[in-house]
């Protein structure tokens, strides 16, 4: 059973995959349009494996390893994502949370949210870099942009929606507002908040690769653009693939560590 | 904690409470006089909508009454306070914390030390038999077992008074008969002071020293019966079924009120 239902869901890509390959020998499009995935696979590997043999007399293995090109871009973008993301969110909850709990503070401050929410924070570019110039700075503003607003709102709705019950309860068990705000609205916020990081990781993900194409001359996105210039495409492909490998692992991390948070929730298996 | 005055543990005088709903005002209660005391179990026994709940969220401090006045432990209720637990049907513990933390929460909220907190919280687990079940979330808990975490917390903060409002309503009639005989000996063993909630006439009469009949629309006290049988009672004692036919009778004559109420028509 097992081994029918693997070969059903690895039947179509193995099939694509193949096909691909064929029409890329066949000569029947261009290498420089549509590269074989061998030599994809190929350049991935060069890609990926350090620049320099490993020299035994100095340095660790591990450093070797991570030497080579797309390492050191993953690390670069992974980088921005997280300060970008730790910068946007970081002034999302406390101002989240604020507004959920103060209607006065909703009142005042939601018309602003409401407005700046819809543009999407690629187009803040040219701003960016008119207000910060080139490099790290504008990639920083444009990645916590995007993270700001996700987590922002699900953090007022997480707020807003805390059971009167809990409230009750804790006030009844002597709780004062700090331990109620602290004990009681936050933990029951947090399903809606870790929706909102992980929506607002997801965002920044995109946010940093096009930040990298425009503004910054490292990162995953950077690579793939400059592969471009020199018709690499299957570099710009073997670029788009780790940037889906990069996706895929923050996401499955963000699923566990969710599903962990919320082992208390009902419908999520711990 | 000091004891309570001799007495009444809760005087309620000339109690009031109107809720403004689409533009007019509904009586919720009306004239209620009733004092509790120390030690006693009341049921506060009517079909829905005669206000019990409300009385009970008033005692608690939860919302004020319109006029008149609530006195708990010789002070004046104006808020919720740690001299009377509330027990919600609906549990209302906190799922993002075990068993033995939504136990420890009322005394943590006191600032006690930790030792004493594990002292407190690991007699009254094995009191209610959750020894086993303490770092378990609610939600992995049958609706028995959380009802019992729910009153070993309230029991925590060591008031005089515990409020419950319809707390084995949602559950099935063994787990019940099961809970409110805990209930009773957990009562006897400790001399709180309960309010109890119900609408069920066998279970304030398997509990309560007095049941108090409350009226529909507006909420009044419509018979106070004393039930001087005693525990444990039998429910199929012939003395039980004179009760639980006197009660029902006062009961149904509310719920009918209710019924004709809700059909939009006036009581004969």
């Amino acid at each position: 059973m097992r081994a029918a239902r693997l070969a059903r869901s690895l039947a179509v890509p193995v099939l694509a995959l193949a096909a691909w390959e064929a029409v890329s020998r066949a000569g029947w499009v261009s290498p420089i349009l549509l590269p074989a995935p061998s030599q994809v696979l190929v350049r991935w590997l060069a890609y990926a494996s350090p620049a320099e043999p490993r020299d035994p007399a100095q340095g660790s293995w591990l450093l070797w390893a991570l030497s080579g090109e797309l390492p050191r871009d993953a690390l670069a973008s992974l980088t921005r994502v997280a300060g970008g993301f730790a910068i946007g969110a970081g002034l999302a909850l406390p101002l989240g949370l604020l507004m959920g709990a103060r209607p006065v503070v909703y009142e005042l401050l939601n018309p602003v949210v409401q407005l700046l929410r819809p543009i999407p924070p690629i187009a803040f570019i040219p701003l960016a870099i008119l207000w910060f110039g080139l490099g790290n700075p504008p990639a920083f503003f444009l990645i916590s942009l995007g993270a700001f607003f996700p987590v922002l709102m699900n953090t007022i709705a997480g707020v807003r929606n805390v059971d009167a019950i809990y409230l009750r309860a804790a006030r009844n068990l002597g709780a004062g507002e700090w331990t109620l705000f602290r004990r009681v609205m936050i933990p029951a916020a947090m399903p809606y908040v870790l929706a909102g990081v992980r929506i607002g990781i997801g965002v920044a993900f995109i946010v940093v690769i096009v930040a990298e194409m425009i503004a910054v001359n490292s990162g995953l996105g950077y690579r793939i653009l400059e592969a471009r210039e020199y018709f690499w495409s299957d570099k710009v492909i073997a670029g788009m693939i780790s940037i889906g490998l990069a996706g895929l692992g923050i996401d499955a991390g963000m699923s566990r560590l969710n599903a962990w948070l919320l082992r208390w929730h009902r419908g999520v298996e711990g | 904690m000091t004891a309570p005055a001799a007495g009444a543990a809760i005087q309620i005088r000339g109690v009031r409470k109107v809720f403004a709903a689409d533009g007019r005002e509904l009586v919720a209660l009306d004239g209620i006089d009733l004092e509790v005391a120390a030690g006693e179990l009341v049921c506060l026994l009517g079909p829905s909508g005669c206000g019990k709940s409300t009385l009970l969220n008033a005692i608690a401090g939860f919302s004020p009454p319109t006029a008149g006045e609530i006195v708990a432990s010789g002070r004046p209720v104006t808020a919720p306070g740690p001299d009377r637990a509330m027990v919600f049907q609906e549990y209302a513990l906190f799922p993002w914390m075990t068993v033995e933390r939504n136990v420890a929460f009322g005394l943590e909220v006191k600032g006690l030390g930790r030792r004493e907190i594990g002292a407190t919280v690991g007699a009254l687990l094995s009191k209610l038999h959750l020894s086993d079940f303490r770092d378990r979330f609610p939600k992995d808990l049958s609706g028995g077992m959380r009802q019992r975490v729910a009153i070993a917390r309230a029991l925590a903060i060591d008031a005089p008074t515990l409020l419950m409002d319809e707390p084995f309503g949602a559950l099935d009639a063994l787990t019940r008969r099961n809970l409110q005989d805990e209930l009773l000996r957990i009562w006897a063993e400790l001399g709180k002071t309960i309010v109890f909630v119900t609408h069920g006439i066998e279970e304030s009469l398997y509990l309560a020293d007095r049941v108090v009949v409350m009226t529909y629309r507006p909420g009044t006290v419509k018979r106070i019966v004393p039930v001087s049988l005693p525990r444990p009672r039998d429910p199929s004692s012939p003395e039980f079924n004179d009760l639980k036919r006197e009660l029902s009778r006062l009961v149904m004559e509310e719920q009918l009120r209710h019924e004709w109420a809700e059909e939009g028509a006036a009581p004969p």
